[in-house]
């Protein structure tokens, strides 16, 4: 596939971790913030080839893991009304809420559909006028505009079958945070590429001028990655502190401008609780008025709906900030695995656990 | 500043209900299968880790196979298939995969009322057509009508039995440390070409099923003297749940080369627009053989001459390491376990 | 997260700037998307496209600034997008 697979190309990765081998004097950590940037790390099993001065920490770039359980827990309670439809990106179905999850809700009885893109959800809205479609609206600046614009539509079009459960979280609060917490070992970012498409640099200039970090916005694909490493790994041995793109072909240095200005239109900056974290202020986007009548928290009267608190004793908050490493937790391969996960982190495919889970090394016998 | 607290949300527990994952061809699936069914029928013939059951019956030297499967798939009709087509290959594949050579039939249909008959008359023609191919013949069977709201268009189940003509025990158990994996063909058709037909997932492609029977390769393969220890077709689940499957079952590692897989553009192009991994994507007319190192390289030789195994090639080899598990050789070498999914993969945009 | 993948516009339809859409093709694999963020957008150009919505075009010149970075920094032998047609 064009525009994929040359930065696949294995000859020139594994002359590229020579380079990086070659450039490091000193120990470095680096966390690279998105949850996709993580899979194709492990996939390609990048963080076993580079050398180990080289520390990679996960960050909490996947919106699956860091929704709150309460808000799975409403998505469940609507979808469990006979009237409603939910409508959900397939991500989202097998994350357990405070006890089941939407695919057993499904089981149960609650009429659950995946769907691609929200657009989907808007159009079932206008075909099953005698139905409530809600659509679970979850993910960070990437997909935000997608959401925004289904909102817009349906209100410019009268869709009143249509509403949206919010969830959606941002970058830049998230990386304050991990920067500010104890015992922050981070040095630099690898940031997301996709989001930035969408906000372009902006946001980042002010984190990286105010603690002092290198921040590479960078791609997906392996020659990205360790490009963007390279980038960022050049700034740290050279002292310097700068905002970089590595991912210019798909980035531009203001983003996409009529995504932001719908995502005004429609959102405003709140603040979000995240799952294993807990509430980081200014860290989220909520509907504004007049989109407010499409929250389906607020029609479906869920504001007051309470959740049984989450049990404590797994410790993916640590790992989602970047200061555990999935194979250092006790529970990581026994109690907790894809099968039976205590934390988002192991459910999602993306979550850090499961990451290390699917490509944890196996013995160096197999060969 | 904000305070962090590290929080988690509880386990799921035993499920008390079926959910679409148990019929994924995943982990849960095989859960079912043996804590609920197998472990009421008493049957040691009842071998979960196999196919078909291979067994004598009545007076005679040679060994008969059984076996039966469901077909629930939605749509009924898709590029490269329907409903009838999957339901005679499947059955026919499953015989096919204890080395028999298929014969016989039987076809159930579970209707929902409402259904048009034309639909059913296609669905008729198509398994005729399929039985024709494979040369079996469909010889008995039985209908049901049930409500509107309660059938999904047509259930179909077919059984079939086939005569066993070798005298190997084509079995997981079979499978030694250093037995090569080939894998039949390109993986990943049939998941994609149902996918491209669905309501709101859909997409436009040239994407066909590759539903196809396999019994002449296989046959090919016993008559050509060639000592195989084990086979296994490739269906829901793909192709990383049938070697996890081998692995359980017979103890042994297994490591494949991801170079050595072969996966056509328009699949991986829709794997990638999806979030899907094509090894995990169903298939539904291709399979993995594990027979004697020495003696894959004639194997392959004798798989390309059917146009449905053209694409056979050696995948790996089984280890004596890494008991149960499979691993995978990515494009820079890094090895990476291949875990058995717990229920069907979804789309995703994460 | 944001899984967003580069493909080829193959055509483009309505008038409303809401609700234009685009056939992308993936390798010929083709979905309708929203063109409602890339207003400007047109047939033969490559945009990536996440959860149904092009979010970007993408730059050819910058496309290949990736191989020319990796050949300064000593890495030869990486080959860049073909040559567009």
């Amino acid at each position: 596939m064009k525009y994929l697979d040359e930065y696949r190309d294995p000859a020139a990765a594994r002359r590229t971790l020579a380079a990086i081998r070659a450039l490091v004097t000193r120990p470095w950590t680096v966390m690279e913030v998105c949850g996709g940037q993580t899979h194709a790390i492990l996939k390609y099993g990048l963080d076993q080839l580079l050398p180990s001065e080289v520390t990679l920490l996960h960050g909490p770039g996947c919106p699956v893991c860091v929704t709150p359980a309460a808000k799975i827990d409403r998505a469940i309670a609507l979808a469990s009304r006979p009237e409603v439809i939910l409508c959900s990106f397939g991500d989202m179905l097998r994350v357990p809420g405070s006890a089941i999850d939407l695919l057993s809700a499904k089981a149960a009885g609650g009429d659950v559909r995946v769907v691609y893109s929200p657009l989907d959800a808007l159009d079932l809205a206008r075909r099953e006028r005698g139905r409530e479609v809600v659509f679970f609206a979850v993910g960070f600046e990437t997909t935000a505009p997608g959401n925004a614009m289904a909102a817009y539509l349906a209100r410019r079009d009268g869709v009143a079958n249509f509403s949206l459960l919010v969830s959606h979280v941002l970058v830049p609060p998230a990386l304050e945070a991990i920067l500010s917490s104890d015992g922050c070992r981070v040095r630099g970012f690898l940031a997301a590429g996709h989001v930035c498409a969408v906000t372009g640099a902006a946001g980042y200039l002010p984190v990286a001028r105010r603690y002092r970090v290198p921040i590479v916005i960078t791609g997906f694909e392996p020659l990205d990655l360790l490009m963007g490493l390279h980038m960022c790994l050049s700034q740290l041995e050279q002292g310097r502190a700068e905002v970089e793109n590595q991912y210019a072909r798909v980035v531009r240095e203001e983003g996409n401008p009529a995504a932001q200005a719908l995502l005004h239109e429609v959102f405003e900056v709140v603040d979000r609780e995240w799952r294993g974290i807990g509430v980081i202020p200014s860290s989220g986007l909520g509907l504004r008025r007049p989109y407010e009548e499409l929250d389906a928290e607020r029609r479906f009267g869920l504001e007051e709906l309470a959740s049984p608190g989450e049990p404590a004793s797994c410790q993916s908050g640590l790992v989602l900030q970047g200061r555990l490493k999935p194979s250092e937790c006790g529970a990581f391969g026994k109690e907790c695995t894809p099968d039976h996960p205590l934390g988002a982190t192991m459910v999602s495919s993306e979550g850090a656990c499961a990451a290390y889970y699917l490509h944890r090394p196996p013995s160096p016998d197999a060969r | 500043m904000s305070d962090f607290s590290a929080s988690c949300p509880a386990p799921i527990a035993r499920h008390e209900r079926v959910t679409l994952a148990h019929g994924g061809g995943g982990r849960l699936m095989h859960e079912l299968l043996s804590g609920v069914f197998l472990a009421a029928f008493e049957s040691p013939l009842a071998d979960r880790d196999h196919d078909a059951a291979v067994f004598a019956l009545g007076r005679g030297p040679g060994r008969v196979a059984f076996t039966t499967d469901s077909y629930v798939v939605r749509p009924l009709f898709f590029p490269g298939g329907d409903i009838g087509t999957l339901a005679v290959n499947g059955t026919v594949n499953d015989l096919a995969m204890a080395g028999a050579r298929p014969r016989f039939l039987s076809a159930g249909f579970i209707v929902e009322e409402g259904l048009e008959i034309a639909t059913l008359e296609r669905i008729a023609r198509s398994m005729q057509e399929a039985a024709a191919a494979a040369g079996v013949a469909i010889v008995t069977g039985d209908t049901k009508v049930v409500e509107r709201g309660r059938g999904d268009g047509v259930y179909v189940n077919t059984a079939g039995v086939g005569t066993v003509e070798h005298n190997l025990r084509i079995a997981p158990a079979s499978v030694r440390p250093g037995d090569a994996v080939v894998v039949s063909g390109d993986l990943g058709r049939h998941g994609m070409a149902v996918m491209a037909a669905r309501e709101g997932l859909g997409f436009e492609s040239a994407i066909h099923s590759d539903c196809a029977p396999l019994a002449e390769p296989v046959l090919a393969l016993l008559e050509a003297g060639l000592e195989v220890h084990c086979l296994r077709d490739l269906t829901r689940g793909g192709l990383a749940s049938a070697l996890n499957e081998i692995a359980k079952a017979s103890g042994s590692g297994i490591a494949i080369q991801q170079q050595a897989l072969k996966v056509d553009g328009g699949v991986r192009a829709a794997c990638e627009m999806l979030g899907l991994d094509p090894f995990y994507v169903a298939n539904e007319g291709r399979f993995a053989l594990f027979l004697p190192e020495s003696q894959a390289g004639r194997a392959v030789e004798v798989l390309s001459r059917f146009q449905v195994t053209a694409g056979a090639a050696v995948a790996g080899r089984v280890v004596p390491t890494d008991p149960g598990r499979v691993v995978v050789f990515g494009l820079l070498g890094v090895a990476r376990l291949l875990p058995m999914q717990s229920g069907e993969q979804l789309p995703r945009i994460c | 997260m944001c899984l967003a993948i580069p493909g080829k516009i193959v055509s483009v339809a309505g008038d409303d700037p809401f609700t234009r859409t685009a056939r992308v093709s993936f390798d010929g694999v083709i979905k309708e998307v929203s063109l409602a963020y890339l207003p400007d957008a047109r047939v033969d150009e490559y945009v990536v496209v996440h959860a149904g919505f092009a979010l970007s075009r993408v730059d050819e010149a910058e496309a290949r600034e990736v191989f020319e970075y990796l050949a300064a920094i000593g890495v030869e032998g990486g080959e860049g997008p073909e040559e567009p047609r």
